[in-house]
C-alpha cells in the first residue's frame, strides 16, 4: 500500500513552518530529517513523568527511566534484525560508533602495514577515523574507486582485499545516492579474512534493514536521520566481537568494579556505554522506529523510489543537458538523494536563491572531500526526500531554480 | 528576508563572471598560500610577489561562489600595487564592513597619533568596489566566503616576509 503522505505531513508539526513568507519546501533530510508529533512527545513524556538516571535506582522513577531505555533498545534491535538486544551500543551518532570501532576493535586488532579497505564516495566519518589510525598505528588506508556511473568499481576488489583486515564501507552514499552491494561485499570481504563494517547512516532511515542479510560484523546508524532525535546513534555489532573487544570509553556506567588498583568492565552492551547515556534521546529514537515500522520501511521504500524517478524526469524534462545529476541514473540503484549541478552555477549561490523560495538544499562537499575530487568539482547542490516529501516539493525545486538564471545566466 | 539583490550587486556578478587577476605566478620568486572553507568546501589560492613591502603582484586560483571568486578578484585589484602598511588598512577596513556591528559614524574624530605617517594609516582606507560587498553582511552565512581570500593573502604576506 502507498505512503498517504497528506496524513503523515500532518505527523511533522514543522512542516506547516513558513520561510521568507513561502510554505517551507524541505529536502535535506539526508541531512538530518523532521521529527514526527509521537517523537516529540515521547521525549516531552519521557522528562515530564520519568527523568532520573539509569541503572543502580531503586525508586520507582529510575526503575521506569531504566526500563525506558532497555526499552528502546529493545526496538532499535528489532527493528535492525539483531540477533539480541545486547548486540545494540547506543552512541551520540554513527561518526561516534565508527570511532568506537576504530578505537578499540583497530587498535587492539591492527598493526603496522595492515591494509583496511575504504571507498572513494565514503563520508568524513568513515575516512578521517582510519586516517587518524594510518597516523598513529601506520595502518594501511586502501580505496575502492567508484566509476562514471558512481557505482564502485569492483574490478580489483580482490586485489584491494588482499591482506586487509577490515572493509569499511557506506551502504548508500550520502552524495549520489549509490545503493551498495553490501552483501556482495560483506562476502568478499570475508572470504579475504577481513571484517565488514556499513555505515548504515543513509540506509536505515530509507530502506528495511537486516544486519543479518548484510551479514556484517559492524553496522554503524544515527538517529537523527530516521526521525529520531540528535546525540543518539548506534552501532550494531556481533555479540562475540562486542565481548572481545576492549572497551571505548572509561567512566561510570562501564564497569563491574573499580579498586585502586584497576577495573574490570560491564557485560556487552553498557561496556560500551559510559556515562549517563542519552536517555531521553534513545526513548526518541524508540519512537521513531515505531512510527517507521507503523508505516512500513518497505513502504518507505517505494514512496521514495516512485519520487526520486519523478525527479529525475522533472528535472530532465524542463533543464534537459542545463542540469547534471550525479551518481546512478536508474532509480532503483539510488537512494533519494539528488546531487546536482545546474548550469556551471556554484551550489552556495544556487542554495542561496533556492532559500529565497523556501526550498531547503545543502550546497557543499557533504562531508566527502575525497568524492568531490573525484568527481572534479568542489561542492554539489543536494537536495534529498524522505517519506514526508511529495510531487509539489519537487515541481517547486524546479520552478525555484530558474530564478538563479536571473543573476547568473 | 533581505533582498538577493543586496547580495548579488551587478559590480560583483561582474568580477565574478571576469575575474581580474586570475592565475598563477611562479614561487619563488612569488609565495603561494591556501586558504580553505571547511563549511562548504571553498578552496582559494593566493599567489604573491614582494618587491620590498610592495605587492608588486597578484593572483588567485581556486575554487567556490560566487561572492568568495568576486571578493578574491576585487582584492587582487584593490592592494596590487600596495605597501603592506597600506593593506593592513585595507585588511582593517574590510573586516569592519564584514562585520555585524554598526561601523562608527563618519563624524566620529579618529584617535589622536603621534605623527602625520600614523595618522594617514589610521584613516580608514578607501575599499572603493570592494564596497559592493556591504550586502554580504546581511546574509551572514557568506560572510566566510568573502573573507577566505582576505585571510588567505595575510598568510602569504606573512609566508613572505619570513
Amino acid at each position: 500500500m502507498a505512503l498517504n503522505t497528506a496524513s503523515i505531513r500532518a505527523d511533522f508539526p514543522i512542516l506547516c513552518r513558513r520561510v521568507h513568507g513561502k510554505p517551507m519546501v524541505y529536502l535535506d533530510s539526508a541531512a538530518t530529517s523532521h521529527k514526527p508529533r509521537p517523537v516529540i512527545d515521547a521525549v516531552t513524556h519521557y522528562y515530564e513523568q520519568i527523568n532520573s538516571n539509569v541503572h543502580r535506582g531503586s525508586y520507582q522513577l529510575a526503575v521506569e527511566s531504566t526500563d525506558a531505555l532497555e526499552e528502546a533498545r529493545k526496538k532499535v534491535a528489532n527493528f535492525i534484525g539483531a540477533g539480541s538486544d545486547a548486540e545494540v551500543v547506543f552512541a551520540k551518532n554513527a561518526t561516534e560508533a565508527i570511532n568506537l570501532v576504530a578505537r578499540t576493535w583497530g587498535c587492539a586488532n591492527l598493526s603496522p602495514g595492515d591494509p583496511v579497505v575504504i571507498t572513494e564516495l565514503e563520508h568524513h566519518a568513515n575516512i578521517v577515523p582510519w586516517h587518524m589510525l594510518a597516523q598513529e598505528n601506520g595502518i594501511n588506508l586502501r580505496w575502492i574507486p567508484i566509476d562514471t556511473n558512481g557505482h564502485l568499481d569492483l574490478t580489483n576488489l580482490d586485489r584491494l582485499l588482499d591482506g586487509a583486515k577490515l572493509l569499511s564501507v557506506a551502504a548508500v552514499s550520502n552524495v549520489l545516492g549509490t545503493i551498495n552491494p553490501v552483501a556482495q561485499l560483506t562476502e568478499a570481504a570475508h572470504d579475504a579474512g577481513a571484517l565488514m563494517l556499513v555505515d548504515a547512516s543513509q540506509h536505515t532511515p530509507h530502506l528495511p534493514t537486516d544486519v543479518q542479510e548484510m551479514g556484517a560484523d559492524f553496522v554503524a546508524f544515527t538517529g537523527h536521520k530516521m526521525c529520531g532525535p540528535t546525540g543518539i546513534g548506534v552501532l550494531w555489532a556481533k555479540m562475540e566481537l562486542l565481548e572481545a573487544i576492549p572497551p571505548f570509553l572509561g567512566g561510570g556506567e562501564m564497569i563491574l568494579n573499580v579498586t585502586k588498583e584497576g577495573f574490570s568492565t560491564a557485560d556487552v552492551p553498557w561496556k560500551f556505554e559510559a556515562g549517563t547515556p542519552p536517555i531521553a534521546e534513545a526513548v526518541g529514537l524508540g519512537a521513531a522506529v515505531d512510527y517507521l515500522t507503523g508505516l512500513g520501511m518497505k513502504q518507505v521504500r517505494s514512496h521514495e523510489l516512485s519520487l526520486v524517478s519523478y525527479a529525475l524526469n522533472t528535472l530532465k524534462e524542463r533543464y534537459g543537458n542545463h542540469i547534471t545529476i550525479h551518481g546512478p541514473q536508474e532509480p532503483a540503484e539510488r537512494g533519494g538523494v539528488l546531487s546536482f549541478d545546474y548550469k556551471g552555477i556554484h551550489p552556495h549561490d544556487v542554495a542561496q536563491v533556492l532559500d529565497r523560495a523556501g526550498v531547503c538544499v545543502r550546497a557543499g562537499h557533504h562531508c566527502a572531500k575525497p568524492l568531490m575530487r573525484v568527481l572534479g568539482c568542489g561542492a554539489t547542490s543536494r537536495a534529498s526526500l524522505y517519506l514526508y516529501n511529495n510531487e509539489s516539493d519537487i515541481d517547486a525545486l524546479a520552478d525555484a531554480l530558474a530564478d538563479a538564471d536571473a543573476f547568473f545566466v | 528576508m533581505p533582498d538577493l539583490e543586496d547580495l548579488y550587486r551587478e559590480i560583483i556578478l561582474d568580477h565574478y563572471r571576469n575575474p581580474r587577476n586570475r592565475g598563477e605566478l611562479e614561487c619563488p620568486p612569488a609565495v603561494r598560500a591556501e586558504g580553505f572553507n571547511p563549511l562548504c568546501g571553498d578552496e582559494i589560492i593566493i599567489y604573491v610577489d614582494l618587491d620590498g613591502d610592495v605587492i608588486n603582484e597578484i593572483k588567485f586560483g581556486g575554487q567556490g561562489c560566487s561572492i568568495s571568486q568576486a571578493s578574491a578578484s576585487m582584492m587582487s585589484s584593490t592592494v596590487k600595487g600596495r605597501t603592506t602598511a597600506e593593506l593592513a588598512n585595507l585588511d582593517r577596513a574590510f573586516k569592519t564592513l564584514m562585520s555585524i556591528e554598526p561601523e562608527p559614524a563618519e563624524s566620529e574624530p579618529n584617535a589622536p597619533s603621534h605623527n602625520e605617517a600614523q595618522a594617514k594609516l589610521e584613516t580608514p582606507a578607501k575599499l572603493g568596489d570592494i564596497e559592493a560587498l556591504k550586502g554580504v553582511v546581511k546574509f551572514p552565512v557568506r560572510i566566510k566566503c568573502a573573507t577566505l581570500c582576505w585571510h588567505t593573502l595575510t598568510q602569504a604576506i606573512q609566508q613572505a616576509q619570513t
